[in-house]
């Protein structure tokens, strides 16, 4: 099975991704090779095969709850490409 | 002798036994990267400044007695994927090409703790997505094995640094192989610790279930010395994991009398460069002739792990660079005309062609429709390639396959098909599926003069055995004592 253009263009949109025609054309190439090579595991019988997310046995590390000194504002804001009044600037996100 | 050409151990002991200052060990590492760095482009961000300063004052305290720590004095070099506290680290990637950490990674503090000196940050493939460091959006490392050839990926200016002696150590990190295969081509010990031994704290996710941090160096004792620094639990990381703390240094013996290896014969197929193969049969003998009995073991799964760790990295990259928006921190795109443009801009603009690659691929293998086909089926099989390995190792205390079917390829070879350089990594994504330790070491050359790597796997947490067998292999053979001539070859 291979990938269509029109799915690379869904899943570019999905990923927040613009593609030029060109682009799209080899990521449709790239990414069927890919999946086709990947379906080399729909060979293996995994009935009733538990999934592994992850390989330690913990789950739900908790802690307390605590208030702590963190970093200060100014540093963190030094990474954030627009800044005013000691906020992170952004567009317009509510109409 | 040059100063910068000594092991980690042996330097570090010569700063303690006062018989070198720590300015003259800088002065020599720094005078090397002078000399070969503009030949092999290793580092992204060199920190002389800071280097100077710091080996001012840990003399200071040397001199006043004070213990300085294990690497008191000692420069290495980070990956610029972990994090450094008022040191830009970039992955690589225009997305951060400007973004300066305010804390450090834990395991930067734990170098740190134990006196050692960053002499800089390495190039890798952006976001670590590579296997041949080409990848970067910064520049190209050479291997200083022959500089029209790729050092190896994703951590290959780590590699390249340590194998041109420009660090006595440097730091990496391996999803699928990122530490092991770039050892494996620029002749150097590339340590891939359990996951969960090394704190990701700092580390910026590439495939969260995969990623681990490991060290560099010249020899295997110089990387068992490191993993007694950086290894531990760190509550600021929750999938470190809280296990008894192990001397890996003490007893490394050259013999393994009494220990059984196994050899994954169903495993190293066809796909293999007929010099590797070579180097791996006189392997099997060197391991035999150390006192090793060897045991034929199947690893069924193992060849179905390429496919798996396609699936699940991709996945997890998705979700985890999902968080680069144009918002908080990295690139945002100059013109946009509302939010979701400066989204889309930002990441279209920010992100190079692999990592796009890996983004879109992890979003289809998660994507309502092939989540069943794909993602969980790929995490059963990740199920059945552990129970794999559990019931190999019941046969045998490690098992030793290469660590590439291949050497280093020259620039671009693999531009024309991902999918060709993703076969690359068939030897070393087992173990990051399994989440086990492995360890790639010197193991010969091939008839154009390129390394050759060989890889040991153990038991989850068995760094001990692991490193014990490494350390054997090397201390009978002399690969390891070849230095690259840092000069372009066929």
């Amino acid at each position: 099975m291979s990938i269509s253009k029109e799915e690379v263009k869904h899943i570019a949109k999905l990923s927040k991704l613009n593609l030029t025609e060109q682009e799209l054309d080899k990521y449709t190439n790239d990414l069927s090779d890919i999946v086709n090579f990947a379906n080399e595991l729909s060979n293996i019988d995994v009935d009733g095969i538990k999934p592994t997310a992850h390989i330690l046995d913990i789950k739900n590390v908790f802690r307390k709850d605590e208030v702590q000194p963190s970093y200060d504002r100014e540093q963190i804001l030094k990474n954030a490409p627009s800044k005013d009044a000691g906020c992170i600037s952004v567009p317009k996100v509510v109409e | 002798m040059d100063l910068y050409s000594l092991t980690l151990t042996d330097i570090a002991k010569k700063i303690k036994n006062k018989e070198v200052t720590i300015k003259e060990v800088l002065d020599s590492v720094y005078s090397r990267i002078d000399e070969v760095e503009p030949k092999v482009d290793a580092y992204i961000t060199l920190t002389r400044d800071m280097a100077y300063q710091r080996a001012e004052e840990l003399q200071q305290r040397l001199d006043n007695g004070e213990d300085i720590g294990v690497l008191g004095g000692v420069p290495i070099a980070i990956k610029d994927n972990i994090c450094t506290n008022s040191v830009k680290t970039t992955c690589a990637s225009r997305m951060l090409e400007n973004f300066t950490p305010i804390y450090n990674a834990t395991v930067v503090k734990r170098l740190e703790d134990a006196g050692a000196i960053m002499v800089g940050k390495t190039n890798m493939d952006e976001f670590a997505m590579g296997s041949s460091t080409e990848t970067s959006y910064i520049k190209k490392t050479k291997n200083p094995w022959n500089l029209a050839r790729v050092p190896g990926g994703s951590s290959g200016g780590s590699a390249a640094a340590v194998s041109a002696d420009m660090a006595y150590a440097a730091l990496g990190s391996d999803t699928g192989g990122s530490i092991r295969q770039p050892a494996s081509y620029c002749s150097v010990v590339g340590l891939k610790p359990t996951y969960g031994l090394i704190s990701r704290f700092g580390l910026i996710a590439f495939a969260s279930s995969l990623d681990q941090i490991g060290p560099f160096t010249k020899t295997v004792e110089d990387a068992a010395l490191m993993l007694n620094v950086i290894a531990g639990y760190d509550k600021m990381d929750t999938t470190s994991a809280n296990v008894e703390k192990v001397d890996y240094v003490s007893g490394l013996s050259n013999n393994l009398n009494g220990k059984v290896v196994g050899i994954p014969t169903d495993f190293i197929t066809d796909g293999i460069n007929k010099d590797v193969k070579l180097a791996y049969d006189k392997a099997i003998e060197t391991v035999k002739n150390a006192g090793a009995k060897v045991q034929e073991i199947k690893l069924e799964y193992a060849k179905y792990s390429l496919a798996t760790y396609y699936i699940i990295a991709t996945a997890e990259a998705s979700s985890n660079l999902g968080r680069y928006d144009g918002i908080r921190y990295g690139y945002r795109a100059k013109d946009f005309s509302d939010l979701d443009e400066l989204y889309v801009k930002s990441r279209t603009e920010g992100f190079g062609e692999e990592v796009k690659r890996r983004i879109m691929l992890g979003t289809y293998v998660l994507s309502s429709g092939y989540y069943d086909a794909y993602y969980k089926r790929a995490q059963q099989v990740r199920t059945l390639i552990v129970e794999n390995f559990k019931k190999a190792f019941e046969a045998c205390d490690v098992i030793m396959i290469p660590t590439a079917p291949n050497t280093s390829f020259k620039f671009g070879a693999h531009n024309a098909s991902p999918l060709e350089m993703y076969l690359e990594d068939i030897y070393t994504v087992p173990v990051n599926i399994a989440g086990l330790p492995g360890i790639s070491v010197p193991g010969g050359f091939d008839n154009n003069g390129m390394p050759i790597g060989i890889q040991f796997i153990a038991k989850a947490f068995d760094e001990k055995t692991l490193l014990q067998a490494a350390y054997a292999f090397e201390q009978n053979t002399d690969y390891h004592t070849e230095r690259p001539k840092i000069e372009e070859g066929k």
